[in-house]
């Protein structure tokens, strides 16, 4: 177990690292030059003096090589320090903190209603047997997966907001302007939940040991609840990081068109700036999420399924599941 | 998560597809907008909510730039000097009068007395050199590009007495007295001066302006608050004594669909931005679209005379008759703009319209002919193997830009110049026009001030054209910086204009429109003379 929790740990550092560096040579070979933009966005018409961007330059220590400049960045980026937004005149870890806590409610609470919606709508598609309902059920996901994000929040907007005015169209405080950015950001999100979740729901229908159970007087209920589910739920749980990426991705375009001044309407914004120290940051910041959450899914597997550490088989394990869960519930 | 370019163009694309849609969706009929005319007389108090279009950068007004930033900004500071918008005319505000030397290169102002920053202390004319002192000294060119920019060859601010400052200049610098008007220049108290770029930044500073900061959260809203006993209001203003309105509150909402809907469906009461397809759907909900165009160069293009065919002054002055600007206007963008007249824009002092600046393919194409290119099989001209052919760099930094470009590729076309669109990113046009890497340049600059030229098209300003000397053009541009009497002065830019076109420098098309929605509760919103908004005498009615 401490091996196993040592080696994700050294995964985990070295994923962060990548990124740093991959994200630190991706923003230094783009053709323009930070200072240049932060001092000609200010700057209409006027001649600004090569003495002045030299300056700035040197501020932020930008005149250096390269090398210096990465390790400098790197040694900083260790103790957590992003030196200043180049747009703003900020400090990085206060821009980002800043913008933290908004995005944080608004993924919180997509991630649950995600959840609700996506596990409500795979457990009633798998479980009814009303043809057109099943039918229905199952044309939801794909449904939810392809409509863009952007045009779902305005709808939402136009009918809720500018239309019944039942809910506030912009900014972040308060409960009744989370409603709709969560809503929105957890429709695709949902979705990916409730497709996994219902094909691995079916793939378990079809098992021997449903046949067994049903056999022995369980009703459809007590199969899904009891023995279908938590044995389908693996897979969806597999899925947690690719569900935060979805969250962090979207929360770009969510937070942009319900205006929240969360991290993800500072990356667009600075991504358009090219702010690079922001940038660097929330690269960091999101990879360190993302390397946490795998982390947690690879702490908690065993939790739900002692075995997966040991690596057996995932035919041994449904059968093995399948007996225990007989001897104990039926 | 860093976006790739095609990511963001197609999210863009996205969200103004979908903000079309969703206007589509709620564009309900007609309705009679309500003009301030019937609003009777103003009445003080309330706050207004206002929707800007992106995230100020920064709440000091020296180290302003962008409008967004300047509308928050301008609102907290006293300038010396103000311009009335109409004439162009520089007017008292927080000096009383002032006096220039022969060479407009020694400025003394004379102070208003009584007047306080928000903190309580005195204005001074040692606050006046204190600031002046700390752009040129501590926030620099690098952090404050406008403001250092018109104190180019500053030598220093005497205190004669506390209530005249005497600001000298190693050389003449004529347009320093409008830039005295500009918020870049606006006062601080000492304390506020005394902090750091950063620390200025942060909304924590007092000016003598008719609000005050009272929350600034950045990327996210400013709230202004009415600064009680304000009296010392420019002759500019409408009215004496304080502002009307109690509080501003300014949000950022970056999705021109949310602003329009929030405006119509009374969540904000006045927006930025208001693009020409959300005009129906405010005016519809009884508010009014308030547009007026900015001062300075209109769009255009700026050839690079090094390389291609733009070397040839023939095919540069070709340029200008070839160019339709109503159809621009009336196609593109609508009746809140102009096409460009001149190569400064209407509302610059010391514009004049020049009459080459007309539409007349045949005389483009005769200009061309003379020159010796000759149109070949595809109807494109060629001279001596080389195709009179030549890519534009620009960005989408004004939405209308793409649209606007595509017309002038087609007008072209028709007298056989191909124009190639070249599309790239904010910021890889600022690094290509640094490294003069471009045969021609598509942009406008905004400055209430002929010496937009200068800084433009001179030899020592930014020269995007890379031109050697033009003695003529050089003089002229020179000439004007020394000289203060405003009829004088606006000769010397009248003959700079004409020199410019005829040296084709600047290939004018339209001139820049701001377009402010504002509900039917808002009255007497105003631009000031570099079109940014002036919140003084603005109220709200039907209370």
């Amino acid at each position: 177990m401490i091996r196993y929790l040592g080696l994700r740990v050294l995964q985990a550092i070295a994923v962060l690292w990548a990124t740093f560096t991959v994200s630190f040579a991706v923003l230094f070979l783009l053709p323009s030059d930070p200072v240049s933009i932060a001092v000609d966005s200010a700057s209409t018409g006027t001649t600004v003096d090569a003495a002045a961007v030299a300056e700035l330059q040197a501020r932020y220590g930008l005149d250096q090589p390269v090398w210096v400049q990465y390790w400098n960045s790197l040694s900083h980026a260790v103790r957590g320090d992003f030196g200043y937004s180049i747009a703003t005149g900020q400090s990085v870890t206060e821009a980002i903190g800043n913008a933290v806590p908004s995005t944080l409610a608004l993924a919180s609470t997509a991630l649950i209603l995600a959840v609700v919606f996506g596990a409500g709508v795979a457990f009633l598609a798998t479980y009814t047997r009303v043809h057109w309902v099943r039918n229905l059920l199952f044309s939801l996901p794909p449904l939810g997966v392809a409509v863009p994000t952007f045009w779902v929040g305005l709808i939402l907007l136009q009918l809720f907001s500018f239309r019944l005015k039942a809910f506030p169209a912009f900014g972040d405080q308060g409960v009744a302007t989370l409603v709709l950015p969560a809503v929105t950001l957890a429709l695709p999100t949902g979705a990916v939940i409730a497709q996994v979740l219902a094909a691995s729901l079916q793939t378990t229908w079809r098992q021997p040991f449903i046949e067994a159970a049903r056999a022995k007087g369980a009703s459809r209920w007590q199969i899904q609840t009891r023995h279908a589910l938590r044995l389908s739920s693996i897979p969806a749980f597999t899925i947690a990081g690719v569900l935060v990426g979805n969250l962090l991705a979207g929360s770009v375009v969510v937070e942009t068109v319900f205006s929240r001044a969360g991290v993800g309407r500072l990356t667009q914004t600075s991504v358009m700036a090219q702010d690079i120290p922001v940038v660097q940051g929330i690269v960091v910041l999101s990879s360190l999420v993302y390397v946490l959450v795998n982390l947690a899914v690879d702490l908690l597997y065993p939790l739900i399924d002692p075995r997966i550490v040991e690596g057996r088989r995932s035919s041994e394990q449904s059968d093995t599941v399948e007996q225990e869960e007989e001897k104990v519930h039926v | 998560m860093p976006l790739s370019s095609s990511h963001r163009g197609r999210i863009a694309a996205g969200i103004g597809a979908a903000a079309v849609l969703a206007t589509a969706l709620t564009a309900c009929g007609g309705g009679s907008s309500s003009s301030s005319a019937d609003a009777g007389p103003p009445q003080p108090g309330g706050t207004l909510l206002y929707g800007l279009s992106q995230a100020p950068t920064c709440a000091d007004p020296a180290q302003s730039g962008t409008n967004q930033t300047i509308y928050v900004a301008r609102q907290v500071v006293d300038s010396l000097t103000d311009q009335d918008p109409e004439t162009g005319e520089l007017k008292p505000w927080l000096a009383e009068s002032w006096d220039t030397d022969a060479d407009a290169s020694s400025f003394t102002f004379h102070l208003k007395e009584g007047v306080t920053f928000s903190d309580g202390t005195p204005f001074t004319a040692e606050s006046v050199k204190k600031n002046l002192d700390a752009i040129v000294n501590t926030l620099t060119g690098a952090k404050a590009a406008l403001g250092a920019s018109y104190l180019t060859g500053y030598t220093g601010t005497t205190v004669i007495d506390p209530q005249t400052a005497q600001v000298d200049f190693a050389a003449p610098n004529a347009q320093f007295l409008q830039a005295s008007s500009t918020p870049q220049l606006g006062i601080l108290s000492d304390a506020s001066v005394a902090k750091s770029a950063e620390e200025r930044c942060t909304g924590n500073i007092s000016g003598t302006g008719p609000f005050t900061y009272a929350d600034y959260q950045q990327d996210r809203s400013v709230t202004l608050a009415k600064r009680a006993g304000y009296n010392w209001g420019s002759d500019v203003f409408g009215h004496e004594g304080e502002a009307y309105l109690d509080t501003i509150e300014f949000t950022v909402v970056p999705e021109s669909g949310v602003r329009t809907g929030s405006l119509s469906s009374g969540q904000l009461d006045a927006i930025s931005d208001a693009l020409p397809q959300d005009a129906p759907q405010i005016e519809g909900a009884g508010g009014q679209v308030l547009t007026t165009s900015n001062p300075g160069t209109p769009f255009g293009f700026q050839p690079n005379v090094t390389r291609g065919p733009l070397v040839d002054p023939a095919v540069r002055s070709a340029l200008v008759p070839a160019i339709n600007r109503q159809e621009l206007v009336d196609t593109v963008l609508g009746p809140n703009f102009k096409p460009a007249t001149s190569t400064l824009a209407s509302r610059t002092p010391g514009y004049v319209a020049l009459p080459d600046v007309t539409y007349d393919p045949e005389k483009a194409k005769s200009i061309l002919d003379q020159a010796g290119w000759v149109p070949g099989a595809d109807g494109i001209r060629e001279k001596g193997g080389q195709k009179l052919a030549f890519p534009v760099l620009f960005s989408s930094v004004f939405a209308g830009n793409q649209a606007i470009l595509e017309l002038v590729q087609q007008q072209l076309r028709a007298v056989g110049v191909d124009l190639q669109l070249d599309l790239v990113s904010t910021p890889e046009a600022t690094a290509r026009q640094n490294s003069k890497d471009f045969d021609a340049t598509y942009y406008n600059s905004t400055r209430a001030d002929g010496d937009i030229l200068r800084t433009q098209f001179g030899l020592e300003g930014r020269n995007l054209n890379s031109r050697g000397p033009i003695p003529a053009l050089d003089d002229v541009l020179a000439k004007q910086l020394a000289t203060t009497d405003p009829a004088a002065r606006s000769a010397l830019v009248a003959d700079a204009q004409q020199q410019v076109l005829d040296n084709g420098l600047w290939i004018p098309t339209v001139e820049l429109s701001q377009a402010i929605g504002a509900g039917p509760n808002v009255q007497d919103l105003k631009f000031e003379a570099s079109a940014r908004l002036q919140f003084f005498d603005t109220w709200i009615s039907g209370r």
